[in-house]
């Protein structure tokens, strides 16, 4: 079966964000498809590649990283989020006269369009937070 | 895309002023009618005080939903419903409501929520 995940929630509210990264990972050990993860709203907040935590706590990118990194697992934060939430890649932190990215290059900022395909193209299109 | 579109069913939830979800709510219907999918909107528990006229939401420097959502039926989104008892609950006057929109009881939910394909709440 071939799933995507919704992501709304920021990695620091709740568990939702655990939940979604271990579903991704539970979806692929029972041999289904994961296609895409999108993350939309606070959820924008995944893809920070500056966010320093203390010892001993959790940091989902590690998690986000691996999946694109062993099954090719596309990660998008929607545009207007990002913007507003202040993720910006390359092009964005150029384009809007920013420093510098804040986004990890893992990441791709995609518009809602992303999103609807997403749904087409997948069985199942699962949402954690929000 | 693919043809053979799935039928979504947006669910929100949240308060207007409750950070952006509303509004990302709003911007994934658009996105589902734009690419021509169908698509259905319920307001459900706080999500019922979207619906509320006359929002001053310039007083918290945030742009207004109200605009948006007004625009709906100009995308052809006519499936729009709220959750009854939180629309009692809240005191919300639909007849105020500048949208044509559904009041739905409890087993009406249950069951409009059974005719899509996928469920997606906000």
């Amino acid at each position: 079966m071939i799933y995507s995940l919704l992501v709304l929630s920021s990695p620091l509210a709740g568990s939702s964000a655990r939940t979604a990264a271990d579903f991704a990972g539970a979806v692929l050990a029972r041999g289904h498809t994961l296609e895409r993860v999108f993350f939309l709203d606070a959820g924008v907040q995944h893809g920070a590649v500056s966010r320093v935590l203390p010892q001993g706590e959790h940091n989902t990118l590690d998690e986000w990283l691996e999946l694109r990194r062993t099954h090719s697992v596309e990660l998008l934060l929607c545009v207007s989020s990002a913007l507003r939430y202040g993720m910006l890649d390359e092009n964005e932190a150029t384009r809007h006269e920013r420093g510098a990215a804040t986004v990890h290059p893992a990441f791709t900022i995609a518009g809602l369009g992303q999103l609807v395909e997403a749904h087409q193209q997948s069985d199942r299109l699962v949402t954690f937070g929000g | 895309m693919e043809t053979n579109p799935k039928s979504t069913l947006i669910v929100t939830r949240r308060s207007p002023c409750q950070g952006g979800i509303a509004k990302s709510a709003l911007d994934t219907v658009l996105a589902m009618a734009v690419f021509d999918q169908p698509v259905a909107l319920l307001f459900q528990g706080e999500g019922v005080l979207q619906l509320l006229p006359d929002q001053a939401t310039e007083l918290l420097g945030r742009g207004s939903l109200s605009r948006q959502l007004e625009s709906l039926p100009l995308y052809d989104i006519d499936s729009l419903f709220v959750d009854a008892p939180a629309a009692r609950h809240y005191g919300l006057d639909l007849t105020l409501c500048a949208l044509a929109i559904s009041p739905l009881e409890d087993s009406q939910i249950r069951d409009l929520m059974l005719q899509h394909h996928t469920v997606l709440g906000f």
